[in-house]
């Protein structure tokens, strides 16, 4: 598990420069102070930070200077007082990030320049939650033209990176909730949320991320930008929920929430907490791989050199150490892999016959979108099913042959099980894997057959 | 003497164009690229020649404020820019000077004129690189003192009409400060025109066979903002300005241009495009307004 901790916390200079000029200030210094604790005393070895004051143009930009220092004014509150920073960068870190963050399709670069302007969120994330540089750090920009699925890669590529290099992260997403800030100079003392809708929105976004239920919050972003003027568009949310592992098993606590000049501002903290996994809705823009341009415009400029993408048909093994996903088998419906390793077995998911991109269910689903049962062709999803597994065990650089063990699950023993076994037998002899069939009520889409599979490791 | 305006000038900030020209100031080093925009400038520069002036007011996007317009108020700066955006191309040793005079004269008229304002004093502050290449490209020997003033974008939670209204209001207060100051003030736009980038940058940035617009959308309304300036309609360019920066992502946006219109007083005398072109795919002109021009019209 790469993700040791998460953490929201605002990044307008105001709770590190000047906290005594406003008890809401104060509360978030305070918040911060919480935080930092839960920080030291956690394992991580590494902070990622994804920073909405940090935005990109060219791809996805990654700060890979060792040692940055400079002495920073931020351009908006600059009668607060000079911030003058020396951090201590994973470079290494930063380049494994780029590498895993091209592999998934997207544009990336480190950069690495001496007086390169480190952004206000960064600088105060850093010297308030690590500010003895104790642990090494790298931040990632936010792109203006992201949108959420590309988002969501971008933070996958950052758990994919500390997959691979063994490290224990904590994710820091450094954005405002709401973000309309005061226009006009204000008493530091009045301070509050600029308005009292988007202060019931905050409230909304933290009671989900207090449950521990993140990935429920990233959902929410969508609607929370529309109502509540999200801070870009709420990516900073997209990104954390990724990198954490698109789930709601956290334990959450908000240690602060207050106006900072305007804005919604919260210093929250997400430990990965398996007692706490709770239903998902499945999400139906979540993307494993970029795979084109940010559609701004229409799409594509017609002469314009095209993005690369990858071929729908080409399985697409993505950086991770031991799992195994690939765009040429159907999407998972949850939070999971469709194969892992471990020691000397592959362990490949429970797989249907839907076919990846469409959904499609060959023979035909066994029951409409009210509920009734339909007639379906049993011998073509079982067909289709270990298709689809021999897909996944050859994306993993395995096959058929090496499969050891499988378990069946039908719906109908009584209907299906000699259609069933006679497609089976077509793939398998009878030296073949050891099987268990089992029936079952119900499958989680409407299928007939799912077979779970253990494969010799490649 | 009356003090007047002696040129406004649309002054696009493309680090790319700085980083072509290879300055000594600049650490990166090209090889060529960009020669008709830059070329545009050296027309620029050429024009402004017989005119000599004491100051350059420069408004800039790059120096993002939400509360109110902001103005550098110290007399000198010196540091090193580095574009967080473009990094690999841009990293500018700057020593500027700042008419503070001038800078709190016109913070005053726009107070006075109901705007919100504020004098930056903080003598870390590192000055943005729109600023700097602006001013760069139009006085590359910085023997003049500057004005800047930052990019308010309090409309983003408005419309476009509002940030327009506020912006036009800036630009006057700008030309009565002047006016009353007695001095002769260069005002450049530090805006592009059409602006959606290009996301990905080739292995070479100044290889020009990747430089076109990145939309053909963006080029009609480019060139129809262009034939509004060169026929002295800018009223009717204020009026489609909001259209033109939601339909082409518009770096007018950030009021720049709408500034110097309504400092140049909505000029309705043509203006003289010194160039065109693309850079990472969005549109760039350089162009010049002659006050004394709205003269010779009148008669």
């Amino acid at each position: 598990m790469s993700a040791t901790l998460g953490l929201i916390v605002p990044g307008r200079p105001h709770p590190l420069l000047a906290p005594e000029q406003s008890p809401g200030w104060q509360r978030l210094r305070d918040g911060f102070e919480r935080a930092r604790k839960t920080l030291q005393d956690s394992d991580a070895d590494l902070l990622v930070l994804y920073s909405t004051h940090w935005p990109s143009v060219i791809g996805h930009q990654i700060q890979a200077d060792p040692n940055p220092t400079w002495t920073h004014v931020d351009e908006e509150f600059h009668e607060l007082g000079s911030i003058p920073y020396s951090f201590n960068i994973d470079a290494a870190f930063a380049e494994t990030y780029r590498d895993c963050a091209e592999a998934r399709g997207l544009h990336a670069r480190t950069v690495n320049y001496h007086g390169f302007p480190i952004d206000t969120g960064t600088i105060v994330a850093l010297k308030l939650l690590d500010p003895d540089n104790r642990i090494p750090a790298t931040v990632v920009s936010s792109n203006m033209y992201a949108d959420r699925a590309e988002t969501l890669v971008l933070g996958k590529a950052a758990r994919d990176a500390a997959d691979k290099m063994g490290k224990k992260a904590a994710f820091i997403s450094v954005t405002a909730l709401s973000n309309r800030m005061w226009t006009e100079w204000i008493d530091a003392a009045d301070d509050r949320v600029s308005s009292d809708k988007d202060d019931e929105w905050n409230r909304k976004l933290l009671e989900f991320l207090d449950a521990g239920r993140l990935e429920d919050a990233s959902q929410l972003m969508r609607t929370f930008t529309r109502e509540a003027n999200a801070d870009s568009k709420g990516k900073a949310f997209w990104w954390l929920a990724a990198a954490m592992g698109q789930d709601n098993g956290y334990a959450g606590k908000v240690h602060a929430y207050e106006g900072l000049w305007g804005t919604g501002a919260a210093v929250v903290e997400l430990i990965p907490d398996a007692n706490a996994a709770q239903d998902q809705e499945f999400d139906e823009d979540d993307v494993d791989v970029y795979g084109g341009d940010r559609n701004v415009l229409s799409g594509s400029p017609s002469g314009s050199p095209a993005p690369q993408s990858p071929s729908p048909a080409t399985p697409v093994a993505v950086p991770d150490p031991t799992g195994v996903r690939t765009d040429a088998a159907p999407k998972p419906v949850g939070p999971y892999p469709h194969a892992r390793l471990s020691g000397d077995f592959l362990f490949v998911s429970g797989m249907g016959p839907r076919q990846p991109g469409t959904d499609a269910i060959p023979g035909g689903p066994v029951r409409d979108a009210d509920g009734e049962p339909l007639d379906y062709d049993v011998a073509a999803q079982t067909r289709a099913t270990i298709e689809n597994i021999k897909t996944v065990l050859e994306a993993a650089g395995s096959s058929l042959a090496a499969v050891v063990d499988i378990t069946c699950f039908l719906i109908d023993m009584d209907r299906d099980f000699a259609t069933f076994n006679a497609v089976y037998r077509e793939y398998f002899e009878k030296n073949g894997p050891t099987r268990t069939t089992l029936e079952v009520r119900a499958l989680p889409t409407p299928i007939a057959v799912e077979l779970k599979a253990v494969a010799k490791a490649p | 003497m009356a003090g007047r305006i002696v040129a406004g000038v649309l002054a696009p900030h493309p680090p790319h164009l700085v980083y072509a020209e290879n300055p000594p100031q600049n650490e990166p080093r090209a090889e060529c690229g960009w020669e008709t925009l830059r070329w545009g400038y050296e027309r620029l520069r050429k024009s402004l020649e017989p005119r000599d002036y004491d100051v350059i007011v420069v408004h800039s996007p790059h120096w993002k404020t939400v509360v109110g317009h902001h103005f550098l108020g110290l007399p000198h700066f010196a540091s090193k820019s580095v574009d967080p955006i473009f990094p690999n191309l841009f990293r500018f040793n700057y020593d500027l000077n700042v008419d503070v005079e001038l800078s709190q004269a016109i913070a005053d008229e726009a107070k006075a004129g109901g705007l919100t304002t504020k004098m930056m004093t903080n003598p870390e502050f590192r000055v943005d690189y729109g600023t700097i290449i602006s001013c760069h490209l139009a006085n590359p020997a910085w023997d003049k003192p500057i004005v800047a003033i930052s990019s308010n974008r309090a409309h983003y939670y408005f419309s476009n009409e509002v940030g327009q209204t506020e912006q036009l209001a800036l630009g006057q207060a700008t030309a009565r400060a002047i006016e009353k100051s007695g001095k002769r003030a260069l005002l450049l736009a530090s805006n592009s025109l059409s602006h959606r980038h290009f996301t990905e940058e080739g292995e070479l940035p100044e290889d020009m066979s990747n430089e076109h617009i990145y939309h053909h959308g963006q080029y009609l309304w480019d060139m129809h903002a262009l034939k509004l300036m060169r026929e002295g309609r800018i009223r009717e360019f204020l009026d489609e300005m909001p259209d033109f920066i939601e339909q082409s992502v518009s770096e007018c946006k950030e009021g720049s241009l709408t500034w110097l219109f309504g400092a140049l007083g909505i000029p309705t005398y043509p203006a003289e495009v010194h160039a065109y072109g693309t850079v990472i795919g969005t549109g760039n002109a350089v162009v010049e307004w002659d006050p004394s021009r709205a003269a010779v019209e009148a008669k």
